[in-house]
């Protein structure tokens, strides 16, 4: 029999990554949000191991305010592949005083999200967190290294990143020091999607369109929940919707739509002319808000 | 995902002014890449800042400093596709720092795109542009001579550059077909993804069209197989108790089941048993595969080593010569130790001597006693351990390393091997 293995180059360079993980550190962990980005590295992940398991844990930062079909999700991939999940919570940073919860219209758990996670990698001393932030996804993250060293505060100074020369990855750090690692650094939006469909990867059902009880604010499409802080005047309507990226209620909106298929989805991704993060609200904070947060150890 | 596309890696680089995040801006929107949130978000910014034009630079310019300053801080990679091919660009700043970006940028390239603005024509700048894709051995150089709207789209000035440009070709190790020049402007978008009609003298492809005929295998090399293990792979369990896969990724050339190989540094032999991605077995797998593979024998195999054909041994040396481009502030002087990072393997260097530093514009070298920022320089260095490399000219891939500071722990150089 004879069978030719033809490289996907980015997956291939997304598991040359992650092996480099593995063999330079020594306590990784995989940031598992359930969004669908954070459900490819888990599948490149296995691919990068197999048959060996994935020698990480995955650790979710739950803000309390997550989807329950992205919880149920990620429960049950935890279960069906035997991974180890660690869960830190950001109620609990709350109820410790660390952070304070924001009040009012845009109300959100999203940046306090940043203390929880610092905690979390002070608690296990993980020295290398894996995330599936994208390059495409934002001008700050355009200029992210694919190992990028964050200091004992988790900061990031963009003037004084290492040069990353091939693809020769430099781990080497401090004590107190972390890396930050983005595998899928080089995937656009379309490339994941397309990816799992090719692959056939499960992805929670609200990536898919569906009812929901939805307001309107600012041209933006947003749940309609108790988590959700909405003023008397905002009218709730139930329609179609899906999401297309997965974080927080409080901080994703919905996006209107029909596609309740994989390959509507990639269609209706392929066309689209409104940017993934535009429908994160989050970012609409001001011009530079991925990166102010970034710099005090956000994702 | 990609399978049916084509993945293109370009480097951009150009002087400060010469328009080069206008150029990238514009592929993004004739592509149609920017979406209808980062185009509102360039007309109201062009607005505020009352120009009557789209001002394209602004899709990529990010940083709050950059914006401030009006500069590009570092390395910002850029990604837009189209029906046919996913193109990755690296965009390098023109100012201070060039050397150091240019070759970060460049490193994962192959092609660059030089940006020349037709006012000044081949400038120091564009030596050194060129000489360091000549270093790295990008695959393909395109030459845009851009702002032709601003010398009325005249061809003489065109060829003029074009003359002068032929001249540094003659001094590299680039054959003419690897070169293309094409007369642009990048803020009218003449020549970019629709053939200018204020340039009908050009018969070439636009810059786009070019970009797209170009095909990977031929921008890739193709030389011997280099497999350097990265991880060795032992599940441990019971349906895979006794199995112990040699993970890592394959360079260079193609591996097949049945191959006669050789580890190293121990020499031992053995042959290919299986060839493994993912849950598949495969018969043979091509360069670029992250892949595991198992063998024959019972064989003493570490992270570090690497497994090449038994016919095509590499170099086992503990003293290498190699062309440095150093990208720190700290310089590198005789005497200094670093950790040597040769693809993945580690062993320490010194430096036992520096022979000189290159002028990067063709015109030679100079003796010299140190490396600064952005020199380039020829070393010589005495390592702990023999490393197995091949020169980078018969083999991108094993013949270049890092260099990583004992102190800071920062990459600090890039070596090409002699």
């Amino acid at each position: 029999m004879s069978n030719l293995l033809i490289p996907n180059p980015k997956e291939a360079e997304s598991i040359h990554i992650l092996r480099e993980v593995a063999a330079q550190f020594e306590r990784p962990v995989l940031l598992f949000s359930g969004g669908k980005d954070s459900i490819t590295l888990v599948r490149l992940a296995q691919k990068a191991f197999y048959p060996a398991r994935i020698p990480f844990p995955l650790l979710h930062i739950d803000t309390g305010h997550n989807f329950p079909e992205t919880i149920e999700f990620r429960d049950q991939l935890v279960a069906e592949l035997g991974l180890e999940l660690i869960v830190r919570n950001v109620q609990d940073s709350i109820n410790q005083g660390k952070v304070t919860e924001e009040r009012g219209r845009y109300a959100s758990r999203n940046t306090l999200q940043t203390t929880t996670l610092l905690d979390a990698i002070e608690e296990f001393k993980f020295d290398a967190c894996i995330g599936g932030a994208r390059r495409d996804e934002e001008k700050a993250r355009a200029k992210e290294r694919v190992f990028s060293v964050r200091d004992d505060f988790g900061q990031w100074d963009e003037k004084n990143q290492r040069p990353e020369l091939f693809d020769m990855l430099n781990g080497r750090i401090h004590q107190g020091q972390n890396v930050r690692v983005f595998p899928i650094s080089n995937w656009t939006e379309l490339d994941v999607w397309e990816y799992i469909k090719t692959e056939n990867i499960a992805i929670p059902s609200i990536y898919f369109a569906h009812k929901r009880e939805v307001f309107f604010r600012d041209g933006m499409v947003w749940t309609a929940n108790e988590h959700v802080y909405r003023e008397s005047h905002e009218e709730v309507f139930e329609k179609m919707v899906r999401f297309r990226t997965v974080g927080d209620m409080t901080c994703t909106a919905a996006v209107l739509s029909d596609a309740d298929t994989l390959d509507a989805v990639v269609a209706e991704i392929r066309d689209s002319t409104i940017s993934e993060r535009g429908a994160r609200i989050d970012d609409k904070r001001s011009e530079a808000a991925m990166e102010s947060r970034k710099k005090v150890g956000y994702f | 995902m990609t399978h049916n596309r084509k993945l293109i890696k370009i480097a951009t680089a150009g002087s400060v002014d010469d328009g080069k995040s206008t150029l990238i801006g514009r592929l993004l929107y004739d592509t149609k890449s920017l979406t209808t949130d980062k185009l509102e978000a360039i007309e109201k910014t062009s607005r505020q800042r009352g120009f009557d034009y789209l001002d394209f630079s602004l899709a990529t310019d990010g940083l709050i400093a950059e914006r401030e300053q009006g500069i590009t801080i570092d390395v910002a990679h850029i990604y837009f596709n189209t029906a046919k091919t996913n193109f990755v660009i690296a965009d390098t700043p023109g100012h201070v720092e060039y050397t150091r970006n240019m070759v970060t940028g460049a490193s994962t390239s192959q092609v660059a795109i030089i940006l020349i603005d037709a006012r000044k024509g081949v400038i120091e700048q564009t030596n050194r542009h060129f000489f360091i894709s000549n270093l790295l051995r990008l695959g393909h150089v395109v030459v845009a001579v851009n702002k032709m709207d601003l010398v009325n789209y005249d061809e003489d000035i065109f060829l003029k550059i074009k003359a002068d440009f032929e001249v540094l070709v003659e001094k590299s190790d680039f054959k003419t077909d690897q070169i293309t020049f094409i007369p642009i402007s990048a803020l009218k978008g003449e020549n970019i993804a629709k053939h200018s009609e204020l340039m009908p003298w050009y018969v070439g492809n636009t810059l786009l069209d070019h970009l797209e005929v170009l095909e990977p295998s031929d921008l890739h090399e193709s030389t011997v197989a280099r497999f350097p293990i990265q991880y060795v792979t032992r599940p441990r369990t019971e349906a895979f108790h006794d199995f112990r896969g040699f993970s890592g990724k394959l360079y260079g050339g193609s591996l097949k089941v049945g191959d006669e190989v050789t580890v190293l540094p121990s020499f031992t032999e053995s042959k290919i048993k299986t060839i493994h991605f993912f849950d598949q077995e495969y018969s043979e797998a091509l360069p670029g595969a992250s892949i595991t593979i198992t063998l024959e024998n019972e064989v003493n195999i570490s992270r570090g080593d690497m497994l090449v054909k038994s016919s095509e041994l590499p170099k086992s040396e503990k003293q290498i010569t190699a062309t440095i481009c150093q990208v720190n502030s700290k310089p590198l002087k005789v005497g200094d130790k670093y950790t040597l990072q040769h693809g993945i393997n580690r062993v320490l260097a010194k430096v036992e001597s520096i022979e000189s530093v290159i002028h990067t514009d063709f015109s030679g070298e100079v003796p010299a006693s140190q490396l600064k920022l952005n020199d380039i320089g020829k070393v010589n260095f005495r390592l702990s351990k023999p490393i197995h490399f091949d020169t980078y000219h018969d083999n991108k891939s094993n013949g270049r390393f890092i260099l990583i500071d004992e102190g800071s722990y920062d990459t600090v150089g890039v070596g090409f091997i002699d």
